[in-house]
């Protein structure tokens, strides 16, 4: 038996020593392989006695297991040490740019449009639109204006030579305010609405541009007065600049289509240079800004729409996407909105993502 | 319109200041645009006396004055001017003063070798006006020492924009008028008596145009004498920004812009015969005060005499009749102009004037009469003379308006309640008279008040507008509902996708270079401005490829490698009768690299017309197109590559898209080197989803059984399109096939000359159950079958 156990010692420390998977499995051969001594031993059991069997049996187990297990670990060490090697092989530098993907982005007039459609949604107003290459009636007449009107002058109108089959002179819309016509005609009231888009004048210094954006907005009910005017609007800029301390102004003005009409002024403050929003105007380090031009709508301008003027009354205001723009993410070049310059885009567009809604606030903070 | 406190305090008796006038006229609807204090910038300036003049060593043109400031010790001050000399009264600036004029500080510094250690001031140089030919004289008496600012007194101007529809306010009497109604103080008669004439008017005076001008009065004024207006007057009409010109001309802008009643003064020895208001006559000029000559429309209205036209009525003086400085004899024409007919005229001449601006507005038909009364007053007392009976041609319409109020209306329109005694109190400050049954009567300089509305107006902007409450909105019950329309929805969801993709969104002109929109017109009749502000912007875009282009070009000029642009927007076509069609579109640009090079990926990639493709494929399922169904077909257009460009239809007549390879003669027309790829979609003709569309999805069971995959190769004809086989071999077995792709287009070695090999991968998903040999054996040959209608034969 001792030459048994000096066998066993043997095959043990050939093992430890085996440098490669290959010399594991030789060894392996040797030992457990169908010529193998070990396996020669088991069979060997065969031959015995039962009680030689039950003192040797036992015995050749152990050898056997004790074999089984030194090869099963060693081998397992050696695949590893090789795995390993491999791995450390394989080594990349992470440090190297992984691919780009190209980042995109919505423009803050689109974003704004988005933000107060938004808004307005919560308080009732639908969104409605028209074209942008109007009639003088839609334009001017239905608004109240008149063709010999002063404020016909005053609104630096482009004209097409065009004039459609009722005769009227096609123009490019300079407001918004004829999409309220042509929505009072085809849906009648009770009406809320916002109606978003471009306008034109043809005027073009460094802070107007030919074309720009106006937002409207029109309620047609009973009962409505100047009290739901200005509430509506203060509502509106409080949740448009997510501040409370929003301060309005309201001077008595002029539009031919809104009778009384009230200009808005909003209280800014200046902080380092800038105009921020929120505050009174008459603070010492604020002042006020124009920011809305509204009224009741004009008798006249109800009548034109189809309504009668002594069941529904109601109010309109206007004021540009493009300033409010400006105003609450403090951009200072209108010039720049339209010029498709990338890295402008890049620099104050917004995320695909960044989708207004009022449980995660219409705004997007830097 | 600007006038000083102390014009408006000629009328106004109130002892409020500045600040609180320009608040108050802000709240009344009189917009303050700014308040002006020319003395405010001179309080460094003091008044001085020259003690002696002499001649400066080194210069022939410059003095060397001695300045008494009054404090014992005289200053040497270097001076040019002519005027200079010993006993001068004058205005000295010391070192520090800072010029108002210019800006310049002033400092003591040597003058040609002379100390000097001040200036003495011109009138322009401190802001005054514009006389620069010497320094300013002060009277004898002038108190030497004191501040150039408190001797000149502090006297505010103020700046105020006028509304069109208050002609009234277009003279300081009128923006007085609402001051008092406000409060701030007690409006003054006006001080014009009635001057009887002592001799009959010598020229016959009549209107012959009883629409364009139903009333003209006139009176001669003989024996006057021209001649520089007094100083209040000169003072008055400055701080109005209009420079004095002679005591005739500065009295009628001054009841002009005192009183908002324009009038003419024309120097009677250049008149002959009737002086007559009627329609010009064809082929009729006039050289207007201006210089410029008009040619008049036999619809204007003119005032002529026997040799011509002297006036283009209610507008502009002509030049010929206008009064000079050797003017003796007068005639005075006070009248009133049919309103449309002068913002006619004037829009057709293009001409601007003070007279039409408030003809246009409309003028108090009732102030002729005062009119004529306050300029002959004032002629006489300044020019002397003598006046001739007046002459009134025509009548004036001066009936009075009567609207029917109820003062419940300031509540229920205007939002806030206001007592009626001060509703009243209000309207008669205003000049409206209230009838116990409120029948309002409105003033005849008010013509802009025709309605109830109006009177709610006056009542609120008096008592304050800011005094409204706010009332909030009724609002609906429950949650807001959704208000965007599909066509909105769409709009969103293309421009989210598309900026998802890495694309930047711009916004572009609405209107282009002529060219460069007929350049993508595809035969539509474009819409070009009759008045563009430049030939840039000029006519409307008929797609939104040239207005991305031209921002591509930008980009790259500034050095940008790769640019990826859309924009969504309206394209503007023509509909029916006359009216526009405008449709909404989505316009791609990219150029540059694709992908820039890499460490990776090696050389830069340019983008091809399958990044075009993959844009307009991704939108237009995320616009919800059916892009199964679509068919990829040619006639992109003349601006695409022909051969690398292509259509994407609904069925054959359809373009939902177009996409390719930029045509390098549209590449080289927009100025862009290098491959362009663009995309255009016609959103306006996906078609609308069937019905609301409902929440739950349609049901879905995963199969039970594996799908299989099996490889095809065909041989087909070069020319035959990759789609056509595939949609072939795709319809083949309906029941069994659920995709096919193509994975391999091969020319060359093993392939014909004129063919080429395609490999199409089929899936193929067994329903009940497994496939066997034979059932995958039948598929495979319906496969065979329906590739060969496409002329395709299986590779061997």
């Amino acid at each position: 038996m001792e030459q048994l156990d000096q066998q066993q010692t043997e095959t043990l420390a050939a093992i430890a020593d085996a440098a490669t998977p290959d010399a594991v499995e030789a060894i392996r051969v040797a030992a457990l392989g169908k010529q193998g001594w070990v396996s020669a031993l088991l069979k060997s059991l065969g031959g015995m006695t039962p009680e030689q069997r039950t003192s040797e049996g036992p015995k050749i187990q152990g050898v056997r297991e004790a074999v089984t297990a030194a090869l099963a670990s060693r081998k397992a060490v050696l695949e590893s040490a090789v795995l390993e090697a491999r791995l450390a092989a394989e080594t990349v530098d992470l440090s190297l740019p992984a691919p780009e993907m190209p980042k995109g982005s919505i423009h803050p007039v689109a974003q704004v449009m988005d933000e107060l459609a938004e808004i307005f949604a919560d308080m009732g107003f639908a969104v409605a639109s028209g074209p942008e290459i109007e009639d003088d009636w839609h334009n001017f007449t239905a608004l109240n204006m008149p063709e010999t009107h002063p404020a016909r002058a005053m609104h630096d109108t482009f004209y097409f030579p065009d004039k459609d089959a009722d005769g009227r002179s096609m123009l490019l819309r300079t407001h918004t305010s004829p999409v309220q016509i042509r929505t009072m005609l085809k849906e009648g009231a009770p009406l809320r609405i916002i109606a978003p888009g471009r306008v034109y004048r043809s005027d073009s210094d460094a802070t107007h541009t030919p074309m720009f954006h106006q937002i409207e907005g029109l309620v047609i009910d009973k009962g409505i007065h100047l009290g739901h005017l200005k509430w509506t609007l203060e509502t509106f800029l409080k949740a448009f600049f997510e501040r409370e301390d929003i301060v309005l102004r309201l001077r008595p003005s002029y539009f031919p289509f809104t009778e009384p009409s009230v200009e808005v002024d909003v209280g800014y403050t200046l902080v380092g240079g800038k105009r921020v929003v929120g505050g009174s105007g008459d603070a010492a380090d604020g002042g006020w800004m124009e920011v809305l031009g509204s009224g009741m709508v004009n008798r006249k301008v109800i009548e034109f729409g189809g309504l009668d003027p002594d069941e529904w009354q109601g109010f309109a205001f206007g004021t540009g996407v493009d300033r409010l723009a400006m105003l609450k993410y403090g951009l200072d070049d209108l010039r720049a909105f339209f010029d498709g310059d990338a890295r402008w885009l890049g620099h104050y567009g917004f995320g695909a993502l960044d989708v207004p809604t009022l449980s995660g606030g219409v705004g997007v903070r830097s | 319109m600007k006038f000083s406190l102390s014009w408006l305090k000629s009328v106004l008796d109130t002892k409020a200041d500045a600040r609180t006038i320009a608040e108050k006229l802000t709240s009344l609807g009189l917009e303050i645009e700014g308040v002006e204090d020319a003395s405010a910038a001179l309080t460094q300036f003091r008044v001085a006396r020259v003690l002696t003049a002499e001649k400066h060593p080194q210069a022939d043109k410059l003095q060397v004055l001695s300045v008494d400031l009054g404090d014992g010790t005289p200053l040497q001050v270097v001076c040019g001017a002519p005027n200079a000399r010993a006993g001068l009264v004058g205005v000295l600036g010391t070192a520090g003063a800072v010029v108002p004029a210019n800006g310049m500080v002033l400092r003591n510094s040597a003058i040609r070798g002379v100390e000097s250690n001040g200036m003495m001031c011109s009138t322009r140089e401190l802001g005054l006006g514009e006389d620069h030919d010497g320094i300013i004289e002060l009277p004898e008496d002038a108190p030497v020492g004191t501040s150039f600012a408190d001797y000149i007194g502090s006297d505010p101007v103020f700046d105020v924009a006028i509304t069109p529809n208050r002609p009234d306010c277009m003279g300081v009497y009128g923006i007085a008028r609402d001051l008092a109604a406000s409060g701030l103080g007690v409006l003054k008669p006006i001080a014009a008596e009635a001057v009887a004439g002592s001799f009959p008017c010598p020229v016959e005076v009549r209107t012959d145009d009883a629409q364009g001008c139903p009333a003209f009065y006139g009176r001669v004024i003989r024996g006057v004498k021209n001649g520089p207006s007094p100083k209040w007057l000169q003072d008055f009409l400055k701080s109005a920004g209009q420079r004095p010109i002679s005591a005739l001309v500065d009295v009628t802008n001054f009841v002009m812009l005192g009183y908002g009643r324009p009038a003419h003064a024309y120097d009677l020895a250049k008149l002959s015969g009737a002086v007559v208001a009627r329609k010009a006559v064809a082929g009729e000029k006039v050289v207007a005060l201006n210089g410029k000559e008009y040619a008049l429309e036999p619809w204007m209205t003119v005032i002529a005499d026997d040799t011509g036209v002297h006036d283009i009525a209610g507008i502009m003086g002509g030049e010929h009749s206008g009064c000079g400085d050797d003017t003796t004899d007068v005639l005075l024409e006070v009248a009133y102009f049919d309103p449309p007919s002068i913002a006619r005229t004037g829009q057709a001449l293009a001409l601007a004037s003070d007279a039409r601006g408030r003809f246009e507005r409309g003028v108090d038909p009732a102030f002729l009469d005062t009119g004529m009364d306050l300029l002959t007053s004032l002629i006489l007392e300044i020019c002397g003379g003598e006046a001739s009976e007046v002459i009134r041609a025509g009548e004036p319409p001066v009936a009075r308006k009567s609207v029917a109020y109820d003062p419940a209306l300031a509540g229920s329109l205007g939002g806030i309640d206001v007592a009626d005694a001060e509703q009243k109190r209000i309207l008669a400050a205003l000049g409206f008279e209230v009838a116990d049954d409120w029948a309002v009567t409105v003033p005849t300089w008010r013509p802009d008040v025709d309605g109830a509305p109006d009177i709610v107006e006056e009542v609120i902007r008096v008592h304050g507008l800011d005094a409204v409450p706010s009332t909030p909105l009724p609002r609906a019950d429950g949650v807001a509902k959704p208000t965007a329309t599909p066509a909105q929805m769409l709009e969103r969801r293309v421009r989210r996708a598309a900026a998802a993709r890495g694309l930047h969104e711009a916004i572009t002109w609405s209107f282009l270079p002529e060219a460069e929109a007929a350049h993508f017109a595809d035969g539509e009749a474009l819409w070009t401005l009759a008045n563009p502000i430049s030939e840039d912007l000029k006519t409307m875009r008929p797609s939104l490829l040239p207005g991305l282009l031209s921002a591509v070009k930008r980009n790259l000029d500034r050095g940008a490698s790769s640019v990826r642009l859309f924009e969504v927007g309206r394209r503007y076509l023509r509909g029916a009768n006359g009216a526009s069609d405008e449709k909404l579109s989505l316009g791609v640009v990219l150029a540059g690299d694709k992908v820039a090079r890499g460490w990776a990926s090696g050389k830069a990639q340019v983008f091809d017309a399958f990044d075009a493709k993959a844009e307009a494929m991704a939108l237009l399922a995320e616009a919800g197109a059916p892009v199964d169904s679509l068919q990829v077909m040619g006639e992109a257009g003349p601006q695409f590559h022909p051969g690398q460009s292509a259509t994407l239809r609904l069925g054959p007549k359809t373009v939902l898209a177009r996409f390719g390879v930029l045509h390098p003669t549209t590449a080289k027309a927009f100025d862009i080197d290098g491959p362009v790829v663009v995309v255009e979609l016609f959103l306006d003709r996906i078609p609308a989803k069937k019905g609301a569309g409902a929440f739950a999805r349609p049901h879905f069971a995963p199969p039970p059984l594996q799908a299989v995959t099996r490889d095809f190769a065909f041989l087909v004809a070069a020319e035959v399109a990759a789609g056509d086989l595939l949609r072939s071999v795709k319809g083949a077995d309906k029941a069994n096939i659920v995709a096919a792709r193509v994975f391999d287009d091969f020319r060359g070695v093993g392939v014909p000359e004129g063919q080429k090999s395609l490999a199409i991968e089929v899936t193929l998903q067994p329903v009940e159950k497994s496939y066997d040999e034979a059932a995958l054996k039948a598929v495979a040959d319906k496969v065979i079958a329906a590739a060969a209608k496409q002329g395709a034969v299986l590779r061997g």
